[in-house]
Order: structure tokens, then sequence, then C-alpha cells
């Protein structure tokens, strides 16, 4: 069985000192490496944003493609693919701005597959501007005067949405959120992450002591993630108090399962060669 | 023998439907048909035309007469009346008081059947009108009825006997009703000269066709006319033949999802039409940068943006060739006809392979929906280039996704081989697919991608001339006015215009070399384009650096028509 070590490259991450990612990178090596599956088994597709390099830091599969755009890309591998573990990672400029009609989509699907958010509340690459998880009033470069929207809430989205398995880490807390890796990688069908991650270079709000302050374990109250209703109150509260774990999970098939084509083997298992077409001809006579 | 045969009305009235049982009834019997349609973008009402042409010879393209007009209403008959022939015909829905005899020509012949009251006195449908305009047309040109009848019986085969016998009825009161009432007919009389099987196809269907035979596992689509036949065609499929066809939530989910599905080893295709293709030039680099192999079909209508939903323009060469940032590599190919079409498909999907490359195939409106008779097509040839298969996977160490090779293509994987982790990105990158952004390995890698184009280059199809080498007047064009030019050849060469044509169908890479010798050897060129702004004459000159003599351009959104073609060569012969 692979060990974490597998899922390690020599290269060095480009991030900050200190970034909210290295937090993330750690456990999303030991969510895989704790899943039990290879580390061929699995493919990552990451977007455009800070996060975006982190196939390169992982010993899996990847594929680096353009800004908001991870899930289709995703969907179409894993539709190809289903025997490979997908997951796809994207920022929250990346994810909920401009891919956010893709984010909606892949779950009413509810594709078996892993989305994972690195949510820093700010576009960070590109030097710090608001992002549409940005609090209203946030002053950043692009918005001087302060954001004038309402933020965007993943995770009521999510609810509303369809996503069968919705949940939230934070990034100063890897152990915490190597388990909900774990859990959303083996819970069948569309997983969400929404992870916090301080920007420790433009993000002078939302930094490491804000959440350490706010955040609180939903399993340490009792909470069970199966009743919608109780799920949006958890998922609306943003206070003095910010919930992290499991918001919402339920069974309810995947796409995969009712696509008819894909019941007896992957596409990619069926021959390319020799397809004969003559009685699809016939139609046309 | 040659016969047009056109059925107008509303939208709604079953034009389409009827037209295309016109279409296949006359390959039934062995003749030859081509047949185009005209509608607006409404469900309901507007204007809809539906044109058979026919002939025991092959035919390439419409034509601008009709021979037997079919008016479901009033407004056909006001809408194409300058369109008859000289001694056309017309079946119109009424008795016998066609109202200053529609201002149409004396010579015309108005033939009145009371199709509303056929319906009525049956007890079915008034929507069933067409079924007995079917069974007219037949009795007055003496065709087979139990032709009809038999495609009847296949088409609503699934609604059942009942409704198979009521179309029946339908088809044999107007039949009938013509032979009592009219029974000289049209004095045109068609006969069904064999029964040799050919396929009634149009564009999209033979893409589609040409997909499936070279393998295709995975089409992604938004609808947008022209091109949503394709996505209809092949979700009809999906089960027949073990496809993922999934209607996506936008254009550039299904570009998206036909590069991850391609990458994960599958032949995927994608098409859209220019306002979709739009938005599909960001995935386009995408897949270009990541070697990524793929399909695209850009059906064009005419724009700028929404533009003419449902009308034909080869406006989108330029955009094409250029769609998307940065210096890549891409091949674009423009079939003419449906044969060419289901070659394309079957090509495209070689070279996207063999190269790593996105492949573009441009078709438009008039090719993609218009039918036309072929013999069945013969199976694709499969290559999938350097793509390793279990046991070279088993083999590699070390594996480089974008290794430097002389030809610039690296062998390609399947993800999910435990032998090979790698990583594909869209970053600028190095061998093995990590961002690297150093002066020199950005040029190396450019280098590598764009070297390919020697090999591609080599082994694309040369342009081909139709007709006499050494002609007085040489046609230059490409895409769906082929036919219409083809045509214009026979009407031309009956009126002593000695013309050849030269069609090119790999626009891009270009085969300058090729085209420029038979340019330079040409005595007058005249480029042909359904455009306003002769965009493959300015590559040809941007290629070639020369200028073709005159340019022929039509951009009303309709298709030209051989007479047309014909004319506007003759007058510049005359007036140059
Ligand atoms: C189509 C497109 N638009 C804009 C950009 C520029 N861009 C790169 S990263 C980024 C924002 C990233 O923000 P986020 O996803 O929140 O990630 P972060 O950098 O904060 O980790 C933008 C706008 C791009 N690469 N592509």
């Amino acid at each position: 069985m692979a060990e974490l070590a597998d899922f390690r490259t020599p290269i060095k991450p480009v991030w900050c000192p200190g970034c909210g990612n290295f937090g993330i990178l750690a456990a999303l090596r030991g969510g895989l490496a704790d899943s039990g599956l290879e580390p061929h088994q699995f493919m990552i597709v990451s977007g455009i944003g800070c996060h975006g390099a982190v196939i390169q830091y992982i010993n899996v599969n990847g594929f680096h493609s353009i800004h908001g755009r991870t899930l289709p890309v995703a969907t179409g591998i894993r539709l190809a693919n289903h025997e490979l573990k997908v997951i796809a990672i994207s920022g929250d400029g990346d994810g909920y701005g401009i891919g956010m009609g893709h984010f909606i989509h892949a779950m009413r699907r509810n594709l078996d597959i892993t989305y994972i958010v690195h949510n820093n509340k700010m576009y960070s690459l590109t030097t710090g501007q608001t992002s549409p998880t940005s609090d209203k009033g946030f002053s950043t470069k692009s918005t001087p005067f302060g954001s004038i929207e309402i933020a965007v809430n993943p995770l009521t989205l999510a609810l509303s949405s369809g996503a069968s398995f919705i949940a939230r880490g934070f990034a100063g807390d890897p152990p915490h959120l190597r388990k909900l890796i774990t859990e959303a990688i083996t819970h069948k069908g569309f997983s969400l992450i929404d992870v916090l991650q301080p920007c420790v270079t433009f993000n002078k709000v939302n930094t490491n002591d804000f959440y350490k302050e706010r955040v609180y374990k939903l399993e340490d109250e009792g909470y069970e993630p199966v009743d919608k209703a109780a799920a949006y109150e958890r998922a609306v509260e943003w206070n003095s108090r910010v919930p992290i774990g499991v918001i919402y999970k339920e069974d309810r098939p995947t796409y995969e399962d009712e696509v008819v084509t894909i019941q007896d083997m992957p596409l990619v298992k069926r021959p390319v060669e020799g397809v004969d077409i003559t009685r699809t001809m016939e139609q046309f006579m | 023998m040659e016969f047009s045969w056109m059925i107008g009305g509303e939208a709604g009235f079953g034009i389409m439907a009827s037209g295309l049982t016109m279409s296949k009834a006359f390959a039934r019997g062995g003749l030859h048909v081509f047949d185009t349609v005209e509608y607006p973008s409404l469900i309901r009402g507007g204007h809809n035309s539906y044109q058979v042409r026919v002939s025991d010879r092959e035919v390439f393209s419409h034509t601008g007469y009709i021979d037997l007009l079919v008016a479901l209403n009033k407004e056909t008959v006001h809408l194409h009346k300058d369109e008859m022939a000289p001694t056309g015909c017309i079946v119109f829905n009424g008795k016998e008081d066609p109202e200053d005899r529609f201002d149409v020509h004396a010579d015309i012949c108005l033939f009145p059947i009371p199709l509303s009251e056929i319906v009525q006195n049956l007890g079915v449908k008034s929507i069933m009108q067409n079924t007995a305009a079917l069974g007219a047309t037949f009795g007055l040109i003496g065709y087979d009825l139990t032709i009809l009848e038999e495609l009847l019986t296949e088409i609503f085969q699934r609604k059942g006997e009942k409704i198979i016998q009521s179309n029946i009825k339908v088809a044999r009161a107007g039949y009938d009703f013509v032979m009592e009432n009219h029974p000289g007919g049209t004095g045109i009389i068609i006969k069904p000269t064999d029964n040799h099987r050919r396929l009634v196809i149009n564009g999209n269907e033979a893409v589609g066709l040409g997909a499936l035979s070279a393998g295709l596992r995975f089409y992604s689509a938004y609808p947008m006319t022209p091109a949503s036949g394709l996505l209809h065609f092949l979700a009809a499929e999906e089960q027949n033949h073990n496809l993922v066809v999934k209607h996506t939530e936008d254009e550039l989910a299904a570009i998206l999802m036909a590069i991850g599905a391609s990458h994960a080893g599958v032949r995927a295709m994608t098409a859209s039409s220019g306002g979709g293709f739009a938005l599909m030039t960001e995935a386009l680099g995408m897949a270009a940068m990541t070697e990524t192999p793929l399909v695209v079909m850009v059906a064009q209508r005419p724009g700028p943006s929404t533009g003419l939903a449902t009308r034909s323009e080869q406006g989108d060469l330029r955009f094409v060739m250029h769609a998307s940032q940065g210096d890549f590599l891409r091949v674009v190919m423009a079939p003419g006809d449906v044969s060419e079409c289901y070659w394309a498909a079957g090509r495209a999907f070689n070279l996207a392979e063999k190269y790593q490359i996105p492949v573009l195939i441009i078709t438009d409106k008039y090719l993609t929906e218009s039918h036309k008779t072929v013999e069945p097509f013969e199976p694709v040839t499969v290559d999938r280039g350097l793509l390793l298969n279990l046991e070279e996977m088993d083999a590699v160490s070390n594996y480089k996704r974008y290794e430097l090779t002389e030809s610039g293509i690296s062998p390609r994987v399947m993800p999910g081989h435990p032998n090979i982790i790698f990583d594909a990105n869209s970053n600028e990158h190095n061998e093995y697919g990590h961002d690297l952004d150093n002066p020199d390995n950005r040029t190396i890698m450019m280098d590598k991608r764009m070297n390919k184009i020697e090999s591609i280059v080599k082994e694309l199809e040369e342009p081909v001339i139709y007709g006499p080498p050494g002609a007085d007047v040489t046609l230059v064009g490409w895409g769906s006015t082929k036919g219409p030019i083809l045509e214009a050849m026979l009407l031309m060469t009956e009126n002593n215009i000695s013309v050849n044509f030269l069609q090119i169908i790999f626009i891009h890479p270009f085969p300058a070399e090729k085209v420029s010798d038979i340019l330079k050897s040409s005595k007058f060129t005249i480029g042909v384009e359904n455009n306003k702004e002769a965009q493959l004459g300015g590559v040809i000159r941007e290629r070639t650096g020369i200028e073709l003599n005159k340019k022929i351009l039509k951009y009303n959104g309709r298709p030209f028509t051989p007479e047309e073609i014909a004319n506007r060569v003759m007058e510049v012969m005359i007036h140059g």
C-alpha cells in the first residue's frame, strides 16, 4: 500500500513563506495516502491562481488547466475513465468567480469528483483584488472604497445545488483537513471542501489568528451532517464562531451511475478501431 | 432528366419532414438528389422552404429555379414566383379561383388542390396536409406511389399502425385527387431508374458518421444552429455505439470536457457555430499548450454576433485560423460536400492524435443541413500516432510527457498506468510538464510544438483541380461553394466558356507551393466566396503573394446558386 512519502515530489513549492497553501498541501498528501489508493489511480486537475502549481508537488497524475475551468476538464476525464479518482482544485476567484457556472452544474450532476477550493477570500496571484467571497466593505486594489457586493457563500450554494458532500476545512489545521479530504475522496458523489486559507501577503483581515479565534469543529458538538435545514443554519454562521467539518452529506446516485454506456467498462477501454457503422448508415437510406 | 421541387409554408407545417421524405423517395428510385432548406429563426410562423433537386446524374447543389412548387400558403407563391422555371407548375391549397392567378406569369400552370378539404373529409388532423401534398406531387409527376407508402410506413413505425394507415390514406387521397382532376399532371414524368440504394445525408450527419467510424467515444456540445444537428445525431447513437454524449452548460464546458476526455485517452470532439466557438477559443489554446488532441467542428452562419441564426455564410475562416492567444499549430480543413465531411472527420481524429494538436473542421449551414445522395461510406482507418499501448507503457521509465524529439511529437500515454505518473500543463513547462519560464526553455518548447508543421505539411493532401487544365478561367473556392461551383461549371461549359476549379480543403497549414504553381499557370483567376471580404483570397495573397484577378462574393445569408455563379462569371468575362 502506498505511504505518505509516495505522494511527495522533490519540487519545492513557490508559495510565500507562511502561506496557507502549505497546510493544504500537507493535508492533501495525507488525505490521498489515507484513502488507500495508489498514486497512479489519482488525477488532480488544478486551475490558475496560487494553488495552481500544486500538481507538481504531489506525486499523482496532474493536469494544470486554466482559470476557472478545472471542473469541466475533471468531468471529461472522469467520464472517459471513471476508474481514475478525480480531484479538482481551485482558488476562490478561480472556482467561485470565473468558474461559478461550472461549479453549480457540476454539483447538479453529482459526478464522483472531489473539489477542493483554496478560499483566501482574495485574488492573490494577481496581487490582491477582491474576490467573490470577500465580505462586503472589503477594501483592496480593485475596490479601494470597499466592495459593494455581499459575499458568495459556497456552502449554502452547494446545499441548494445538489452537492452530496459539503465540508469546510481550515488550512491552519492540517490534521483535521486531512481527514475531511479522505472522507470526501471516499464519498461517492460530488464533494466540496471549501478551505479557509489565510493569505499572509494580501489579506490582513482573515488572518490565521482571525480564524484560530473563531473556528470550531462541528463534530465536537455532536453535529450530524444529515439534515439540510440544520446544515443551512451552520452554513450561514459567520460571526464570532465559524464552523469547520462536514456540513452535509447524502447518498444519491452519481452521474456515472446513470450513464448507461459506461456501466460495463470505462470509455478508454473500448476499442477505437473496427467500429462498424453499416447499420447506422441504414437510417439514411 | 432534371427536376426541381419545392415545398413552402409556415414553420410548423411539416415542411422539413415532407422535404426529406421527397428526397428519400427519389433516392429509393435510384435517382440522385440534393436538397436544401431555408427557414427563419422562429418555431411557429415565418416562412420555411425546402427544395429537392433530382436528377439521373449526380447533383452537387440546389438550383435557382423551381419546376414544381407546392405552396401550403399564399405567401409561398408570392415569395417564390420569381424563381419559377419558365414552364413551372404551382400546387396550391384551394379551389379553382386563384384570385388574379397570384400574379404569376401566364406560362406557369396552376394546380388547385383542396388540401384542407381532403384532410377534413378523412377526419384527420390538418397538419397532415403536407402528406396530401406529397401524394399530389407523386400524381403530378407520375412517380410510383408505393415508394411513398413504404416510406410513410417506416417513418411512422414507432407511432403505430393507426398513424401509418391514416398517413397512407391521406397521401392516396392527394394522389387520387390529381388523377381525377389533373390527369395530365405536370407533363413531367419521373421514373425510378433502378433500386440502387444510396444514403441521403447532410453534412452534420456525415461528420458524425465519420467520427463514429473513427472511434469517437466522447462528444460534448451546447446547442447552436447549424451545429446542433450533429449533437442530435450523436445523442441518438449514444447507446448504439457506446459513446458519452453530453449536452453541457455552455460551450466553454463543451470544449473543456472534450479536452479532459481526450487527455484521459479517448477520441473526443465538440462542435458549435461561431458564437459558441468564440467561447471555446480560450480552451483551444489550452489544448495546444497541453498538446491534447482535439477535434472541433465550426459550422458557420452569418455574424457578427448572433447574426442570422439560420442562414449560411463563410465569414469565420480568419477567426478559426487565428482563434486564441499566442502562436500555436493547428490544422484547419474545409470539406466541400458530404463525402468530404465524412472523410474530414476521420482524417481530423488521426491528425489530432498523430500530432497532438487541435484540428478544426470548418463547415457552414448550407453544408451541414443540406442532404445529398452518396454511396455508403467506407470505414475510416484509425491512426493514433505515438499513443503507447499497454506493453509499451509497462516498459517505460522516467516518462516525460513533453519529451523533446526531432519531430516535436512526444509519446503519449493514458493516465492511470502504475508505471507512469505525469503532468500536463497549460503554463509553459519543461519536458516533465512542470512550470518553467526561463527564456531558453520557452524557445525550445515553442520550437518543439511548432516543428510538427513540417511533417504535417508533408502528409496533407494537396488541393484539387476540377475541370480541364489550362482553362480560360480558374475559379478558386473552399467549403460549401464547391457544389454550386461544380454545377456552374456545367452551365458555363454549355455556353462554351472553358473553366476549371481549384478547391482548397486544407487551408491551414496553407499549401502555398501547390496553390502558387496552379495560380501562376492559370490564365484568369476568380475567387468565389460566401463572405464580404474574400477571406480565402486574403490568405492566398498572404501566403503566395498572388492577388486573384476577380472576386465573386455573396453575403446576404444565402448560398450561391449555380446560375448565379455562371452569370456572374460570364459578366466578369464580358465586362471585366
Ligand atoms: C481568463 C483569465 N482571467 C484572468 C486571469 C488572471 N488571474 C490569474 S490568477 C487570478 C486570480 C486567482 O485568484 P484565486 O483563484 O482566488 O487564487 P489565489 O491566487 O488567491 O490563490 C486571476 C484573475 C487568468 N489567468 N485567466
